[in-house]
């Protein structure tokens, strides 16, 4: 047996471990599911210490002689009094410098989502789809003020937004369901000319 | 100092971090963003990394000793953070060690399954929440059918305008809904930014 068919083997019983749980709740399934989470987790336990440890802590710290670093790296430690109960208080000390960005966030989320989707859709109705565009935007955002309460002729017109959700969330779950589609159809292949083929 | 001086670096953090948006100086660019902030940030990032491994193997730890429901399972977790560890740190990251081996060979059709497991799923739980019980349900089913059958082959076959009817779907009234949910949402996300940086929303903090 080659090398690379052992390989497909390996991948092979794990996709129908996985696949296993279609028909109930296994041992098989539930073993694939715990190591899964292990193997992630130590797949980015390593390429974090290989990509953020070495090149930002270690080699600016011990290589560098940055030695202003061991602040933020004391700091950072305080992170793990978060189990101990008359310290836990400690790891809000980096917590809160993480969460010194959300200032920046403020002017992004308001150029990002409210400055250019604003710039995009004040454009001159020159056909039936802008006016859609432009009708549609509007009775959504109406839809989600509750100031005024939805009756009558306002009512009825802040529904029209419904109706567009309706659509886009339709638009979104067909998108959804083909994507998980061609996941399965992948495997499938994979079981079908990478493992069956070879073996039979 | 349990509290305030957190909320105060929140704060004060969160005026430098405005002004740096809107001041293209080399203080608030070089000095600030590129000097202090990103070489702190990255020194506390491999911390963070360690307390979600701690925490989860503590859960797993605590599991074991109780003996709580499924805990047997709780082995095979061990089983493959220590032996993806290992084999990272001893034979290296590099294609064609171990490490990578596991990762091409046991993660990732392992994950690509679970994601494709949720078509079957999916299908199910839409036709339970479908079948057409409202004018609004025939509206979200229709847009879903046309715009699923217009990517396969058979959809073409069915008729030749599926494609471009379902094109229109995505580029009209799916743009104005997604338009008007993505104002709503910057509107809600500056609220919430401004109430953390104003010291109203405490809850990242924790309790006590």
């Amino acid at each position: 047996m080659s090398f690379e068919l052992f390989s497909n083997l390996v991948g092979a019983f794990f996709t129908l471990a996985i696949f296993s749980f279609l028909y109930k709740d296994n041992p098989l399934y539930q073993m694939s599911e715990q190591l899964l989470v292990g193997i992630s987790l130590g797949y980015s336990f390593v390429l974090s210490y290989e990509r953020v440890f070495i090149p930002f802590f270690w080699q600016p710290i011990v290589l560098k002689h940055q030695f202003i670093l061991i602040i933020p790296a004391i700091i950072g430690a305080f992170y793990l009094f978060r189990f101990s109960r008359k310290l836990s208080w400690l790891s809000r000390y980096p917590i809160a410098f993480s969460m010194m960005g959300t200032g920046a966030s403020v002017a992004l989320a308001m150029h990002s989502s409210i400055l250019v989707q604003m710039r995009q859709a004040m454009v001159p109705i020159e056909n039936f789809n802008l006016f859609l565009i432009f009708l549609g935007t509007v009775t959504v955002l109406l839809y989600f003020f509750f100031s005024k309460a939805h009756t009558g002729v306002y009512g009825k017109f802040v529904s029209i937004g419904k109706w567009f959700m309706m659509v886009g969330f339709g638009a979104s779950f067909g998108l959804t369901v083909m994507a998980r589609i061609s996941l399965l159809i992948g495997r499938i292949q994979f079981l079908v000319n990478d493992v069956f083929a070879k073996i039979f | 100092m349990k509290k305030t001086i957190p909320l105060i670096i929140v704060i004060a953090g969160g005026i430098v971090w405005l002004l740096w948006v809107f001041i293209p100086h080399r203080v608030m660019a070089d000095d600030f963003y590129y000097k202090f902030y990103m070489p702190w940030a990255r020194a506390m990032a491999p911390f963070a990394i360690i307390l979600g491994v701690f925490s989860l193997s503590m859960m797993h730890t605590a599991k074991i000793r109780r003996r709580a429901p499924k805990w047997q399972y709780s082995y095979f977790f061990f089983a493959g953070f220590i032996a993806t560890s290992l084999a990272g740190f001893i034979g290296g990251t590099q294609k064609g060690g171990l490490y990578m081996w596991m990762f091409e060979n046991m993660a990732m059709p392992m994950s690509a399954t679970m994601f494709s497991l949720l078509a079957f799923y999916m299908a199910s739980a839409a036709y339970k929440a479908f079948r057409a019980r409202s004018a609004e349900a025939t509206v979200l089913l229709l847009a879903a059918i046309v715009v699923m059958l217009a990517q396969v082959p058979i959809g073409v076959k069915i008729s030749k305008y599926l494609p471009n009817i379902s094109q229109w779907i995505l580029d009209v009234p799916n743009l104005a809904a997604k338009r008007g949910i993505m104002l709503g949402v910057g509107l809600g996300s500056v609220a919430t930014t401004l109430k953390i940086m104003l010291g109203i929303e405490r809850s990242y903090l924790g309790g006590d």
